[in-house]
């Protein structure tokens, strides 16, 4: 095994490693990685492929949400398996007849819907949505707002908020989500916005603040922009593409996209 | 109206567009369109019927009306009746047993390729195995040239893509310097932006620029923004090499991209008028992939294959100089693990060569796609064994900013080793001046020359 890298080099990579996460000045030997960097790959690699296919644990999330006061609904979408979640993004938007009872009977007036659905990593939602609400919930709840049941999704993707919403009778959908595992961050988690979703809702009605976690956005700063973007939307009465140039501008430097439609990412 | 009698049982086919659909080898994407065969017999079946499906026929059946679709126009229209002379007479099944006869060298399927309609391409590449389908593109060289010529035999070019989450523009470097010092960027230093905004964008274009005239680089760089952004930036002298697109093969998708031909053919020429190349004049760099246009709901009732075949009849039109299929970035839905992702890489580098595309193979995987790295490492070798043009080079194979893996460095330079493959030669002379390649013709930098680090510091 031939060990190309000087010492000085090493001190430079280490220099350069603060600069990106990528997986730069990686250790080889002739043409391959060397061991440890191809055992680190798969360690990472190991960890989202796990995320992907871990259960969400309902009972957990529910005991975790129980401070808030708020009742909490189990749902389930359409998909009957993880795989068939997987192969038919059709059916994780659709909500299952039995829950569609449920929620119906739930039925009132209120400004806001939060929706917990597990996407692709459950455990992204496990881990950090009951700290968002924590967070954004008492905020909201003390300005007045009108704050829904919360309902937890199971192979839930986004769109299952708009038919929740809609049987609630809330006006905005909030859905925490599990994002698709990258391999420096398995437990991710986005919160798509969307104004009165309806049938006809797509991905560029919605707002999006992705890569919520501790190492990414934080839940305090997390509860802020979701509260912002959320009053924001009740003022004018839209979400998506529309609210996206106005947020450019806004004071606090919020940094929030719109949900652009995106083959490869869509959720 | 198309049907086979198999054993007891009448299979039916209503049309062309079924039965490319049925005659495609499973994957999940033609499920989830309800397109797909409802059985291996059925498959098998719908393949007997194509075979014998005379090529002339497909001049006249479209799989996308004339009338409604720009993309089926393009195909129609520019269709070369001399070059395809040769092969007028002929089924899809007698093409693909030409293809792979000693007759089809490497200068007559050069002639034909301007003959080769997409639809002919997809229906071959249907009824071929896997190995039909890497033999037959080794012997289909399409080379291009900008700054380096990409594409030539026994070469094995790379874009070195150093994304960042945040495009910050010392990570992005840090990034650039660990690719250039393993061989990789002959194909392009490429940046896939974390936004779309055009200072953003102007930004790394300058970067990229200071980075290669600095270093003297033969090569090309480019933003892969919208081309919009590109065609903005171009008016407003920003340092554009390349012009970058996603592409589809109807209009319908191009549209749900935000383009249509006219637009392309505009930005071509503004970058053209720029004469930034120095060995060549090919300005434009596009990307694909099976799916892209069931997922915009944009695919008109036809097979991903064939709507992949037809982005590339888009891609020939303005003569690239980098076509890249992103094969396994779109997710299960579309190809579902490791055996659907690399059929469909081999497919799309064979149909793309076939009709003369420059074809490079994004060879990658999402983390919820049933595949891992040893799928993308026999992928890889396959289609260096078939003469892809170029490959990605990413930092230890993980894109930290659009959260997929594909490959590295390292395999790249692997590839070159266990395959003979050398980078393109123009940057092949650079890296021998830099010192980077040993005695024996590797590439193996033993220390960072010094010009290199003041990369970042300057």
């Amino acid at each position: 095994m031939s060990e190309d890298r000087s010492l000085l080099d090493d001190e430079m990579w280490s220099d350069l490693r603060r600069l990106t996460a990528a997986r730069i000045g990686l250790r080889r030997t002739g043409a391959s990685l060397a061991t440890g960097p191809l055992l680190d790959f798969k360690l990472a690699h190991a960890r989202a492929r796990d995320a992907v296919h871990e259960p969400l644990d309902e009972a957990r999330l529910i005991a975790e949400l129980a401070g808030l006061g708020l009742e909490t609904i189990a749902s389930a979408s359409a998909a009957e398996s993880r795989k068939q979640f997987l192969m038919r993004p059709d059916l994780g938007r659709r909500l299952a007849a039995h829950s569609e009872q449920m929620l119906a009977s739930h039925a009132a007036r209120y400004d806001v819907a939060f929706v917990i659905a597990d996407g692709l990593s459950a455990r992204a939602v496990q881990q950090h949505a009951a700290h968002v609400l924590g967070f954004v919930v008492p905020m909201l709840r003390d300005e007045g707002w009108r704050i829904a049941p919360l309902v937890i999704v199971r192979h839930g993707r986004v769109a299952t908020g708009d038919a929740i919403a809609t049987l609630l009778g809330a006006d905005c959908a909030a859905v925490l989500i599990g994002e698709r595992p990258g391999l420096s961050a398995p437990d991710s988690m986005g919160a798509y916005l969307t104004w009165q979703p309806a049938p006809h809702t797509t991905d560029a009605d919605r707002n999006c603040i992705s890569n919520i976690r501790p190492d990414g956005i934080k839940y305090s700063e997390a509860a802020h922009k979701l509260a912002h973007m959320l009053r924001a939307m009740r003022a004018r009465r839209i979400s998506g593409v529309q609210l996206k140039d106005d947020s450019d501008r806004l004071p606090d430097g919020a940094n929030i996209e719109a949900a652009i439609p995106d083959a490869g990412k869509q959720l | 109206m198309y049907s086979a009698t198999i054993g007891v049982r009448r299979y039916p086919f209503g049309d062309l567009a079924t039965l490319l659909a049925k005659a495609s080898p499973l994957r999940s994407g033609d499920q989830l369109a309800g397109l797909a065969a409802e059985s291996g017999e059925e498959r098998v079946a719908a393949q007997f019927v194509l075979a014998d499906v005379p090529l002339a026929s497909l001049l006249h059946q479209h799989v996308i009306a004339y009338e409604t679709d720009e993309v089926t126009r393009l195909i129609v229209d520019s269709h070369d009746r001399a070059a395809f002379a040769p092969i007028a007479s002929q089924t899809v099944g007698e093409f693909r047993d030409w293809l792979l006869s000693d007759e089809a060298t490497t200068p007559a399927l050069a002639a034909l390729a301007p003959g080769v309609m997409p639809e002919m391409a997809a229906a071959v590449c249907k009824i071929s195995a896997l190995q039909d389908l890497m033999v037959m593109a080794a012997k289909c060289t399409v080379a291009k040239a900008f700054r380096s010529t990409v594409g030539l035999p026994g070469r094995l070019s790379v874009r070195l893509q150093p994304n960042h989450p945040t495009d910050d523009v010392r990570g992005i470097a840090a990034s650039i310097l660990d690719g250039l010092l393993l061989g990789a960027g002959d194909a392009v230093i490429g940046i896939n932006p974390a936004t779309d905004s055009p200072d953003r964008t102007h930004r790394l274009l300058s970067m990229l620029d200071d980075i290669r005239i600095k270093l003297d680089i033969p090569t090309q760089s480019c933003v892969l923004a919208h081309v919009t952004t590109t065609l903005e930036l171009i008016r407003k002298g920003s340092p554009v090499d390349l012009v970058f697109q996603s592409i589809a093969g109807t209009e319908a998708a191009n549209k749900s991209f935000g383009i249509n031909l006219a637009l392309l053919k505009e930005a071509r020429e503004a970058a053209l008028a720029l004469r930034r190349g120095t060995v060549g004049t090919d300005v434009m760099y596009f990307e694909t992939g099976q799916g892209s246009a069931l997922s915009a709901n944009a695919h008109c009732g036809v097979d991903q294959q064939t709507l992949e075949a037809r982005a590339y009849a888009v891609a020939r039109a303005f003569k690239p100089l980098l076509v890249n299929t992103v094969v396994g970035f779109i997710g299960p839905e579309y190809l579902f693990d490791g055996k659907q992702i690399t059929r469909a890489g081999l497919e799309d580098h064979f149909c793309g060569k076939l009709m003369g595309v420059p074809m490079g193979v994004d060879v990658c995987y999402t983390n919820h796609a049933e595949a891992d790295q040893d799928d993308m490492d026999a992928l890889l070798a396959l289609l260096v064994a078939a003469g892809v043009n170029f490959i990605m080079g990413v930092p230890g194979a993980d894109d930290v900013m659009l959260g997929y893996q594909s490959t590295s460095f390292h395999d790249a330079l692997a590839m070159r080793d266990l395959f003979g493959r050398k980078p393109a030669p123009e940057f092949e002379a650079w890296l021998q001046r830099q010192g980077l390649i040993d005695s024996s013709g590797h590439i193996r930098p033993l220390e960072s020359p010094g010009r290199f680090r003041a990369l970042l510091t300057g």
